[in-house]
């Protein structure tokens, strides 16, 4: 028998014949760990979610109309979170507005317009870097640029232009990293028939581009709705009792309110934390789910 | 060892007789057409990467309603120059064109030439079929759109340019839908509806049909036949029977190695009409390559 017919014969087929059990068990054991570190993310998440929802749900449910529509009070049976919920849908709508068209620009420039230089090497890399930037070091900007050098005072504009320029990297990043995916022969097509550079990228590379840039400027707001420091630090209220009626005007946020409701002694006001933060915690899931809506719905594969 | 050499040679004879009968299929006129009105004037073009010449010295003319192969291996630098046809070089960094290219008459790398306005009369039809990720509709609109054409009527020129481009039986019923979702062979013969859209002068073909079965292959050829009637066509193919099947003249280009450097240069071996090129090559190269005794 040659060594060629021994290797085709069928008892090199079993189990054992080559792999030897110490490979087997690697195997297993590997499986074995990956699976334990995605479930103790899901637990922990799971967790948080029933803990929140353990500590809130009978104060949400008792009058739920009357939470969402209460201002504050210094009685925690009465208080609401109307100009807190409200400030935050004001200051996510007017970050988007900010954020996304010189988001959608600047990634834009960078990938399509920028010579190759070592300026443009330059402004990707703090781009990157920026991304990682604590959010109370944005507050601190903010702070310093908007509401003390610009005098807009602790105001909703302020507010969010500080969330918008927080969350800006990341729609950079987001933005390039969907006109990247977009296959050269596109524009090459879009050239081929005679249009300009600025034809191709309007009509073919931005659309195409649309879906991945709206996923991550959705993931990238769902991240500044929950934030808390920066409008901390740039000093916007908790305690108000007016909706804004000017982008000058003083707004609260969900994240403010709960912050201020946990650091109270009364036990009433930790269970309505917990209630605004389910409410926080749907606004969350709402938004990531319109994310990962668009993502399934409109992403083109090529 | 004897009996390997047999089969390369009665490999050889096969592959003769199918370009020989790829010859003889085509009707007798057209291959006695008379020298055409000339499109395109290239003299001496030489072909830059940065420092690295691609292509070196091609001199040829393209005549007006004729089909022109390109054929030679890879690195050849065909690619190389049907890009230069419709300055689609000019969007590879570094690329440099030196040489003459006329188009009627008028030069192409002159001072105050617009690639963009270059390319809308002198169309493209790439590789890989890449339409737009749109409807089948907006991917024909598109061109006529951007370029500023004003049709009487959008959905005319759309049905024309499917026509046109023998697909629109195919796609009549769907123009609403993703261009995306057609078959391979339909996405490029959409591809070309698209290019004829904004009835251009030439249509550069490079490798069309690469990338397809041999069913939408030959329905692409058939097409090619056609649109001669209304467009001089520049095609790039590596299917030397595709060359003999469609084109009226074929240039064999071939690739060689810089003295010192050892950098592939590609070249220009000869220019003819192709059933001159496919019968009686006037150099040994072109002969040794389409009898496919190429090394």
């Amino acid at each position: 028998m040659t060594a060629a017919t021994e290797a085709l014969a069928p008892s090199t087929l079993r189990r054992g014949a080559s792999r030897s059990a110490a490979r087997i068990t690697l195997d297993v054991v590997f499986s074995a760990v990956l699976f334990v570190g995605t479930i103790v993310g899901v637990v922990a998440l799971a967790t948080l979610i029933w803990t929140i929802v353990d500590n809130g749900w009978a104060r949400l449910a008792a009058d739920p109309i009357a939470f969402l529509s209460n201002y504050v009070s210094r009685l925690p049976a009465r208080s609401g979170i109307k100009a807190a919920l409200v400030g935050s849908t004001y200051l996510m709508v007017l970050t988007a507005l900010f954020c996304f068209p010189v988001g959608v620009g600047a990634a834009v420039y960078l990938e399509e317009f920028a010579p190759r230089n070592r300026v443009t090497n330059f402004v990707e890399a703090n781009i990157a870097n920026l991304a990682g930037v604590p959010s109370v070091v944005y507050g601190l900007l903010g702070l310093g640029i908007f509401v003390r050098f610009l005098q807009m005072g602790p105001s909703l504009l302020a507010g969010a232009l500080t969330l918008a320029v927080m969350s800006l990297p990341v729609i950079i990043v987001a933005a390039r990293e969907a006109i990247r995916a977009v296959p050269e022969s596109i524009r090459l097509g879009a050239y081929a028939l005679g249009a300009t550079k600025w034809q191709a990228v309007r009509r073919q590379v931005l659309p195409a581009a649309l879906p991945g840039t709206l996923t991550g400027t959705i993931l990238a707001l769902s991240r500044a709705i929950g934030e808390t420091a920066p409008l901390l630090v740039i000093g916007l209220p908790v305690v108000i009792f007016t909706l804004p009626n000017d982008l000058r005007d003083p707004v609260s946020a969900l994240p403010l309110l709960i912050f201020n409701w946990t650091s109270r002694p009364q036990a009433a006001f930790a269970e309505a934390a917990a209630a605004a933060s389910i409410v926080l915690l749907a606004l969350l899931l709402a938004m990531n789910a319109v994310a990962i809506f668009l993502r399934n719905r409109y992403t083109i594969r090529w | 060892m004897p009996e390997g050499r047999t089969h390369v040679k009665e490999d050889e004879e096969r592959h003769e007789t199918r370009i020989a009968d790829a010859l003889k299929a085509r009707p007798v006129e057209d291959r006695a057409a008379a020298a055409a009105e000339t499109v395109f004037r290239l003299d001496d073009v030489h072909v830059y990467y940065s420092r690295f010449l691609a292509l070196r010295g091609v001199t040829l003319d393209v005549g007006k309603n004729e089909i022109t192969a390109f054929i030679g291996p890879s690195g050849c630098g065909k690619s190389t120059l049907i890009r230069c046809l419709n300055r689609m070089n000019d969007l590879i960094p570094g690329a440099r064109v030196e040489g003459k290219v006329e188009y009627h008459d008028q030069d192409l790398y002159g001072d105050g030439v617009d690639p963009v306005e270059v390319r809308r009369r002198i169309g493209m039809v790439f590789q890989k079929p890449n339409p737009f990720p749109k409807s089948i509709y907006e991917n024909v609109a598109f061109g006529p759109r951007v370029i500023g054409m004003k049709p009487s009527s959008m959905d005319d020129l759309v049905e024309q340019s499917l026509r046109g481009a023998a697909v629109w039986d195919e796609v009549k019923d769907k123009l609403k839908q993703n261009a995306l979702a057609l078959s391979g062979g339909q996405q490029q013969r959409l591809c070309i509806a698209r290019a004829i859209a904004v009835s251009p002068d030439v249509i550069l073909m490079d490798e069309p049909c690469s990338a397809l079965d041999p069913v939408s292959t030959a329905r692409i050829e058939d097409l090619m036949d056609e649109l001669k009637r209304d467009y001089t066509i520049v095609i790039v193919t590596h299917n030397m029977q595709q060359a003999a099947r469609v084109s009226d003249r074929t240039a064999f280009f071939t690739a060689e190695a810089a003295e010192g450097t050892g950098d592939r240069t590609g070249l220009l071996v000869e220019y003819d009409r192709t059933d001159a090129i496919f019968t009686h090559p006037g150099d040994k190269r072109t002969e040794d390559y389409i009898t496919g005794r190429f090394g």
